[in-house]
């Protein structure tokens, strides 16, 4: 397909979507197939054709819409309407009054539960109405499995606007000025990243999509790559034309069957189209992506380790320098990024960096994909400006914690971050003030936990995470954890004195600077900042001298 | 049902047969991969899929096959939680322990089904009919606490619920 023949496609899907009165997605990410909208999907599909009406109505399987605990999850377009758990039953009626008659079905609408007046426009409740969605748009509304339906929302119109209005340079430049930050979690900055990688002269170059979403308490990527897996495809190929890479590899978790099906899927379908292969949209560039699926190793996520293990090895990391942007897959320059990162791509060509730069804070620009859990009224994903304040998220979009208990803390960044306590709720959540509280902004998980949480053993269960999947390539992190585990359970059993404290204060600060990698590096970061926040809980289980 | 640790009755040693039809796909797979080491996870993958676990005749015909020194293929298998060297039962039931299932008593789910069916996580039931799992994080965050029973996701689950679904899937009611 040359870019004449992707127009025409365009404006045909467009077409097609216009002439349709309306347009109904069933939900089908992952939380919401397992509360059974498969079969909802399948019953409603029935009911329209046998109503005659699909000239009129187009149902389809769609991504994560966000407020995952209150699925399955039905939205009507244009209206924008969302009902919830949804299932063969109950959907008669959305089918009599939303679609036969007009009317929606007050007492089915997202929310209708637990709000006194829940929104016939979703966009206009709480949960939604603070956030703004950039990675996430499209997601929720379209159907995945479709590139059509992608082709509608303008899909590969940045991809196009790179290869024929932009050189290399100017695509790089243009993600510098986004000011966008890597959204695995260290935050480095992406265009310098590119540029790096672009500067060192190598025949053969790789661009890595780095989906070992391992994070327990993190869905972004998973929620990503399920609902809209051709972004993440346009993102990597204009990664790897700016950069000059012929050749791209989605490393995604083996936890993540549904992910890896349809990313899979939209590679043929990208493939088919002629935007990926030889030859790009009858351009010289030429692009290939391949699936690669995690072993279930929480180190990989680790730049160095996810490259050693698509070499078929075990993933233990390498010491940088050389960054993989000089020495990285089979000793290639190599370019990794994170699903979220390549999320926003699309975007930013599309609009331009300025435009992305605007939203969010001085140093973290654009939005955040944060997964909510925990004790939160209304779990799910959501993405929002960098600096939207931790109280804006839990209580006025999460709706604040079940049961009407007291926030105690959140969790961010997973076993690499630290908890919030209460007195920070109003932080703002970009990268340098989570850090500064001894968290991190880290992937973007977010767990909510009320006073049922006993933050000696939070921070026990992440050291034992991090004892379980250290690679034990390196002597302060294979020993270390295990060390700072054994006495953070002495300490939770009442068995411990004040020494043992002290001890593990030490060794805390000793693991954290000698480790080879970011695991053993940020290891103690849960123990450390339960212990700033927390340290009466410590104290309150040590041994009194005798 | 007695739980057992190690042994594994019908996994005893014995010949790959190369019309196995299991062992054929594994061929394909190295075949199609150009029998390049690099793909040694992609075909371990194949094989766990095929065989529902990777038992040591599998590892050999590999490590023989891609002319990889058997080691090198037995510290690549053990380095991953996704492979496993033993049967994982006919039917198995994965308990999500990620961060918010644990908050939302996970650990709860366990004991239960350790009263009920005697097994802690990693073991199999003495007649390999149910092998109870943990996992890091299933990414169900938002129905926590989790289960994978077979391949069923089941989400906001009870301790009553885990035991009936798992109770249908072998069959004792």
């Amino acid at each position: 397909m040359n870019r004449h023949e992707l127009q025409a496609m365009v404006e045909k899907a467009k077409e097609k979507h216009k002439q349709l009165k309306h347009k109904i997605c069933v939900c089908c990410g992952a939380s919401c197939i397992s509360s059974g909208s498969e079969e909802v999907l399948k019953k409603l599909q029935n009911e329209i054709k046998t109503r005659g009406l699909e000239n009129e109505i187009e149902v389809v399987p769609s991504g994560c819409m966000g407020p995952c605990n209150q699925g399955p999850l039905v939205k009507h377009l244009p209206e924008n309407t969302i009902y919830q758990r949804v299932d063969c039953e109950n959907l008669d009626r959305i089918i009599e009054s939303q679609i036969v008659e007009g009317k929606p079905v007050e007492d089915m609408l997202l929310f209708a539960d637990s709000r006194e007046k829940p929104f016939v426009n979703a966009n206009e409740d709480p949960f939604f109405k603070k956030q703004l969605k950039i990675a996430l748009k499209d997601c929720g509304d379209i159907n995945p499995e479709e590139i059509e339906d992608y082709f509608a929302v303008g899909g590969y119109q940045a991809l196009d606007k790179a290869l024929y209005r932009m050189t290399p340079e100017e695509v790089i430049s243009e993600v510098k000025q986004s000011r966008i930050r890597g959204r695995g979690g260290a935050g480095y900055p992406t265009g310098l990243k590119w540029e790096t990688v672009y500067k060192y002269v190598s025949p053969q170059k790789y661009v890595i999509c780095n989906g070992d979403e391992g994070d327990p308490g993190a869905f972004m990527d998973r929620s990503v790559l399920e609902g809209n897996p051709h972004r993440i495809i346009e993102g990597m190929t204009i990664a790897g034309y700016a950069i000059g890479a012929s050749k791209g590899f989605a490393y995604i978790r083996g936890e993540y069957p549904l992910a890896i099906k349809r990313f899979e899927q939209a590679i043929k379908q990208a493939t088919k189209h002629g935007l990926l292969g030889k030859n790009i949209l009858g351009s010289p560039f030429s692009f290939e992506v391949e699936v690669r699926i995690g072993a279930g190793a929480f180190v990989c996520g680790e730049e160095t380790a996810l490259i050693a293990s698509i070499e078929g090895k075990r993933g233990t990391p390498k010491p940088r320098p050389p960054f993989p942007a000089e020495s990285g897959l089979w000793g290639k320059p190599t370019l990794i990024n994170n699903v979220e990162t390549f999320a926003a791509i699309a975007p930013i060509i599309q609009n331009d960096g300025e435009w992305y730069s605007e939203t969010g804070t001085a140093k973290s620009a654009g939005t955040k994909v944060f997964a909510l859990a925990g004790k939160i009224n209304y779990s799910g994903l959501i993405e929002v400006p960098m600096g939207t304040t931790l109280r804006e998220v839990v209580f006025e979009i999460g709706g604040g914690i079940q049961g009407g208990a007291e926030f105690k803390a959140a969790q961010t960044g997973g076993p690499s971050g630290g908890c919030i306590p209460a007195e920070h709720l109003d932080v703002k959540m970009d990268y340098e003030s989570l850090t500064s509280l001894g968290s991190i902004m880290g992937s973007g998980g977010l767990i909510v936990m009320d006073k049922s949480s006993d933050m000696v053993d939070v921070a026990r269960f992440f050291m034992e995470f991090c004892m379980d999947e250290s690679c034990g390539k390196c002597v302060p992190c294979r020993v270390g954890t295990k060390m700072m585990h054994d006495l953070l359970q002495k300490i939770y059993d009442g068995k411990a004195t004040q020494i043992d404290l002290d001890r593990l204060e030490e060794l805390a600060v000793y693991v954290k600077e000698t480790s080879l990698c970011g695991l053993g590096g940020s290891a103690p970061n849960p123990l450390l900042s339960t212990l700033r926040h927390f340290r009466q809980e410590y104290e309150s289980k040590i041994l009194k001298e005798a | 049902m007695t739980a057992t640790h190690h042994t594994h009755h019908h996994a005893h040693a014995q010949e790959l047969s190369k019309t196995d039809p299991r062992v054929k796909l594994i061929a394909a797979k190295m075949k199609k991969e150009n029998h390049k080491p690099d793909a040694l996870i992609e075909i371990l993958h194949t094989a766990q899929n095929a065989f529902g676990f990777l038992p040591k005749e599998v590892l050999n015909f590999i490590a023989k096959e891609l002319h990889l020194p058997p080691s090198r293929v037995y510290s690549t298998v053990t380095f991953y939680h996704f492979f496993s060297l033993k049967s994982k039962g006919e039917h198995t039931c994965l308990v999500c322990t990620g961060t918010a299932c644990y908050v939302k008593g996970a650990q709860a789910l366990l004991n239960k089904i350790e009263s009920q069916f005697s097994l802690k996580p990693g073991q199999v039931t003495a007649d390999n009919k149910l092998g109870v799992q943990v996992a890091r994080c299933i990414g169900a965050c938002g129905l926590a606490p989790a289960v994978v029973i077979d391949n069923d996701v089941h989400g906001k689950v009870t301790e009553e619920v885990i035991i009936n679904s798992i109770n249908e899937k072998i069959g004792t009611i």
